[in-house]
């Protein structure tokens, strides 16, 4: 299986990212200049963390604007998977592939820490081998993470069970301490609604072996070679084009 | 002809930075301060050949780059 690690000017968890891929889970990995214009043969696609555009006038407010932007909404329309991780997950907010936007910290400080995530849907080709409402401990570095939609839009991504992760106790409770930066009703990451579009603030790549604290974001990265490679078949609807 | 654009959070967006600026200048004494919000303050030197003319120039600016429509407004002075 090939992954395809998009590199904006500012990137700094594509290497991460990469040998996550490769060394880890054992499968190719390519970056992707953010001036290109196609994504190869890709199978999926990883937007990584950083500050691409150097989080200038917004995050990702720029990055969106760049050529390789137009393959990735195709590639997405098409029903292929993309993840995009913290800032690569603003970058898909700001793009409109998922809904909402980004805010300070509500403790206005950059969160640098390990966290718990609920994994709240697994029919998402990033979440499939996760069991239900399994809870994951994975690390957090940003200053923008605090998540805000209009209510209206909130209710809908709730009803439409689009909100794939939610911060947590080690136990799975959805409390204002466990919360690192005030998003609302806890939501650390969402699907779009076809499902094949995942972003996430939490970092699985960063936490892909137990020599870096946890090896629980590996199950992220098995669950999309399952989408693949076709062992989930009830995603094979999700992955299918629209 | 030059455009100010003023992006602000909308009023229903909470605003931590406002909230601690208006913290900070609660602990120098500025009590009569009840709230800040902050925001973002652009200047565009636009060739136009009218006021109308960069006011529609600017605002399109706005609506596709200066500001995210989720959380912020703006408004313009030419």
């Amino acid at each position: 299986m090939r992954f395809a690690v998009v590199v904006f000017p500012g990137s700094n968890c594509d290497h991460d990212a990469l040998y996550a891929v490769e060394h880890v889970l054992g499968q190719t990995a390519a970056f992707v200049w953010h001036k290109d214009t196609s994504l190869g043969d890709a199978d999926a696609v990883i937007l990584p963390g950083g500050f691409a555009y150097g989080d200038y006038l917004r995050t990702g407010a720029i990055a969106r604007f760049s050529p390789i932007m137009q393959a990735i909404k195709t590639f997405a329309a098409a029903g292929g998977p993309v993840i995009g991780i913290c800032n690569g997950f603003q970058v898909l907010l700001e793009a409109g592939l998922l809904p909402g936007a980004m805010l300070r910290n509500r403790s206005v400080r950059f969160q640098c820490e390990h966290v718990y995530v609920k994994v709240e849907q697994t029919d998402t080709p990033f979440t499939l081998a996760c069991a239900p409402g399994q809870v994951l401990r994975l690390p957090i570095a940003h200053g923008e993470g605090n998540y805000y939609a209009e209510p209206d839009v909130i209710a809908r991504l709730e009803q439409q069970r689009q909100v794939v992760f939610r911060y947590t106790t080690a136990q799975g409770a959805a409390t204002a301490e466990a919360n690192p930066n005030g998003s609302v009703h806890n939501i650390a990451g969402l699907c779009n609604e076809a499902r094949n579009v995942v972003g996430l603030m939490p970092h699985p790549e960063r936490a892909c072996e137990l020599a870096l604290g946890s090896a629980d974001g590996l199950v992220m990265f098995k669950s999309v070679l399952q989408a693949i490679n076709g062992v989930g078949s009830h995603l094979s609807r999700t992955l299918s084009p629209r | 002809m030059r455009a100010r654009v003023f992006v602000t959070l909308k009023p229903s967006v909470f605003d931590p930075q406002g909230t601690t600026v208006t913290e900070a200048l609660h602990s120098l004494g500025y009590d009569t301060v009840k709230d800040v919000r902050q925001g973002k303050y652009f200047e565009l030197e636009i060739e136009a050949a009218s006021a109308d003319e960069a006011r529609r120039l600017a605002s399109e600016a706005a609506d596709k780059l200066l500001a995210n429509p989720v959380i912020e407004s703006y408004r313009i002075e030419i």
